[in-house]
């Protein structure tokens, strides 16, 4: 019995005592996106070998997940840096500034692609957005026009359209939680689906009803959900050479000899295509620092000048090696001198 | 009991008439029950199969024989020995400059990169840590193995096929004949990775290791059993021996139960809620962790303890308070040793659980990509599972076995906690 409330009591101090080192923070905490984790992780560990700091924490929340936690407020208990695969939405914003949480530092890092792919042992698909749109929305325009929108009845490829082949459509990709799906939604989805002439013109009257025709995936089991893991479509794919799969260029960079990225619009999912800019369904990857942390976390400063470093995000960086697509030269040096000043971000009302 | 004879035949014909129907019926249900364990065999052994085939192979580590010569003027141009610059001194030059001695043929800068590149980008942080240890080696020159990037292990190991076209391959025909070369003067070659087991995570799959994840659970564990194993026996010792039998109990133990069967992930978001958020506990720290797992683990811990106070015989109470022993005693001297045992396997089997969980730290912070060796249980770190679960998701191929080799490491662990629980059992069995 002794022993045991001597053990309870040691407990019970410990948890004391972490309520004190809560007080100080010798290490960057950073959360959010799954998407970002790879190249964030990446800086984090060369930050963490070649500086006397510790090596950075960093979380995999999901970018939306992650803003919520660096919008709770400013101390050491709230993280430091938010990994997001697309930009913070104003909502974010205000949020942010009800708790306190005012000057934040915005800084893009790069693009990702998102590929649609198959099996090196079927042929390529040459598709447009229309196609995607067509094959895997849940409501699409009436072949006969006028208008009307009609649950898809499309089986096949070939229904979409003639030049494709006359195979099932059958698409693994990630749920509705992952970024990987926002991105493709609205950039493969929304692109083909503006392409019908009254679907784009009730953008401006009606932009609920807009974004429910082009954001809504069908759900008759011509899109299988295939969970966030990326690494377990490219094996599906491997063994299903008549299904095309949804997922990071990073994951199609590395498994080039198993799986094809689709050509969409004219343009094959390259480093170079995505780079440019010319391939459609590409996304920027940012990540936001919280102004008041700078000074108090120790390495913050550091850590920025680390990621924004040629040797990292340039044209030949290290990250590059891992799959990110960089910005442009002019956009890059904008940025890092945004981050030197530690310029505050503005978003356009 | 004088029944006619006709009926006594009649019976035994009946009985003989269905006899063998019922032994076949016996026969059956026996293939049945054999089946089904051999099915239940078929299937560890397939994944057994499959986890050890995929996995053997990270526990090695493809490494280049190098000459390294430690100028001094490169790592130290002062000859202070100052650690400062010894830390910061330009190591990965000198080792680019031992596989430009290795390779004097390559020209050009995109060429020489791809020199570079075959060599683990760490591979530098092993010739300062030896410097760091003895600046004795500067101004010498030793042989050194180094370890080589992801794809060249990768290419060693026989996961790329050298035969397929050079566009299919990450690796060029350049690089591949590098290796050939390497590999018919003997400079390179597998060796056990020693990394593997002692480092903490890393983006680099040769550099990557399960240490830091083995000391997070271990400190993890540790505040479960320290708060589970004590607030479980005492909650079943007083609810078995002392508790009056009412409505309260009778409530009691129902959600005891109940929490038995409570899905992990909610233990998760209370811990965040409460730990986290009310008593500003830092996020992604083993104690948070052990304290969350410790509610998954009470209820288990609670069930099987109670199971073991039941079985001790009455008679032992009943001896021991008619010599005049306090109710206190009773159950302290004579019922609790008796039931250790059976607490003991039950707490086992609850940290074998709490090992295994996933969900509940997700919330809490644990899964997250944590380089330094965590020492002490404030301190940032993950868990084995997570770790397995960080690994599946990443794009490099290597990561794969190293998944599967982190899944050997677990189920290790696993098959050694029951061990120690029968061991455990037996020696305790030997003393009453």
């Amino acid at each position: 019995m002794i022993n045991n409330r001597l053990i309870l009591a040691a407990a019970l101090t410990a948890a004391a005592a972490s309520s004190v080192q809560a007080a100080s923070r010798d290490y960057i905490s950073v959360v959010g996106s799954s998407t970002v984790y790879p190249f964030a992780t990446v800086v984090a560990e060369t930050f963490g070998k070649t500086t006397a700091f510790k090596t950075p924490k960093i979380e995999s929340t999901g970018s939306g997940g992650g803003l919520k936690l660096f919008c709770a407020g400013v101390g050491v208990e709230h993280p430091d840096i938010t990994n997001a695969s697309r930009r913070i939405k104003s909502s974010e914003v205000e949020r942010c500034a009800s708790n306190g949480v005012n000057d934040i530092v915005e800084v893009k890092i790069g693009y990702d692609g998102i590929v649609i792919a198959n099996a090196k042992s079927a042929p390529q698909f040459n598709l447009t957005r229309r196609d995607l749109f067509l094959a895997l929305a849940k409501k699409v325009p009436n072949v006969n026009g006028g208008g009307e929108l009609i649950d898809n009845p499309y089986k096949t490829w070939q229904d979409v359209n003639a030049s494709l082949p006359a195979t099932a459509i059958e698409v693994l990709g990630p749920p509705p939680t992952s970024g990987t799906r926002d991105a493709f939604v609205e950039l493969a989805m929304e692109g083909g689906c503006k392409t019908f002439d009254f679907i784009k013109a009730m953008k401006k009257q009606d932009k609920k009803t807009y974004k429910g025709i082009c954001h809504s995936i069908r759900e008759d089991g011509a899109f299988i959900e295939a969970g966030e893991n990326d690494n377990l479509i490219v094996q599906k794919l491997e063994s299903n050479p008549a299904a095309l799969g949804i997922f990071g260029f990073s994951f199609l960079d590395q498994n080039a000899d198993k799986v094809q990225g689709s050509i969409v619009d004219n343009v094959a999912p390259t480093f170079e295509a995505i780079a440019d800019g010319s391939y459609p369904v590409s996304r920027p990857l940012y990540f936001y620092v919280k102004k008041a942390h700078v000074g108090k976390i120790p390495g913050i400063q550091e850590f920025l000048a680390e990621f924004t470093s040629d040797k990292a995000w340039g044209e030949e960086g290290y990250l590059v090696d891992k799959g990110m697509i960089p910005m442009p030269n002019q956009e890059r040096s904008q940025f890092a001198a945004d981050v030197k000043g530690l310029n505050i971000l503005r978003l356009a009302k | 009991m004088n029944k006619p004879a006709v009926e006594q035949m009649r019976t035994i014909d009946r009985v003989n008439a269905t006899l063998k129907q019922r032994y076949n019926r016996e026969c059956r249900f026996r293939r049945f029950g054999l089946g089904a364990v051999l099915l239940g065999l078929l299937f560890v052994g397939l994944m057994f199969l499959n986890i050890i085939g995929n996995g053997y192979s990270a526990f090695q580590q493809t490494r280049i024989l190098l000459e390294i010569d430690y100028r001094a003027e490169v790592i130290d141009p002062t000859g202070a020995r100052d650690p400062a610059t010894l830390s910061s001194a330009d190591y990965a030059a000198l080792v680019k400059s031992s596989l430009r001695a290795l390779f004097p043929a390559v020209q050009g800068r995109g060429e020489k990169r791809e020199l570079y590149g075959m060599l683990s980008s760490g591979a530098f942080l092993e010739l300062r840590r030896r410097v760091m240890a003895d600046p004795g080696l500067i101004g010498t020159r030793e042989q050194l193995w180094l370890p080589v990037d992801d794809d060249i292990d990768m290419l060693v190991k026989g996961y790329i096929d050298r035969r397929l076209p050079e566009s299919e391959r990450r690796l060029d025909n350049r690089v591949v004949a590098w290796v050939e070369q390497l590999e018919s003067t003997g400079a390179i070659e597998k060796q056990f990775n020693l990394t593997f087991l002692t480092g903490g995570d890393s983006r680099e799959p040769e550099l990557a290791g399960i240490g830091g994840a083995v000391m997070g659970s271990l400190y993890t564990l540790i505040v479960t059993l320290l708060l589970s194993f004590p607030i479980g026996v005492a909650a079943a010792v007083y609810l078995e021996e002392f508790a009056p039998r009412n409505r309260w109990t009778d409530l009691v133990e129902v959600n005891i139960n109940n929490l038995a069967a409570v899905p992990s992930i909610v233990f998760g978001l209370l811990g965040l809620a409460v730990f986290i958020n009310f008593f500003g506990l830092p996020r992604s720290a083993p104690l948070v962790g052990g304290m969350v797992l410790t509610l998954m683990t009470l209820p288990t811990i609670i069930i099987a303890s109670r199971a073991a106070l039941k079985s001790v015989p009455p008679s032992i109470r009943e001896a021991a308070l008619g010599v005049g022993a306090s109710r206190m005693q009773t159950v302290f001297h004579h019922v609790l040793p008796l039931a250790m045992p059976g607490m003991l396997t039950g707490t086992i089997i609850g940290m074998a659980q709490a090992l295994g969980e996933t969900a509940p730290l997700l919330m809490i912070g644990m899964v997250a990509f944590i380089v330094d060796i965590p020492g002490g249980a404030l301190d940032p770190s993950t868990v084995l599972p997570v770790q397995i679960f960080l690994w599946a998701d990443s794009p490099e191929r290597a990561f794969m076995e190293k998944t599967s080799a982190a899944i050997m490491v677990l189920l290790g662990f696993l098959i050694l906690m029951n061990v120690i629980a029968v061991i455990l059992r037996k020696r305790f069995e030997r003393r009453w």
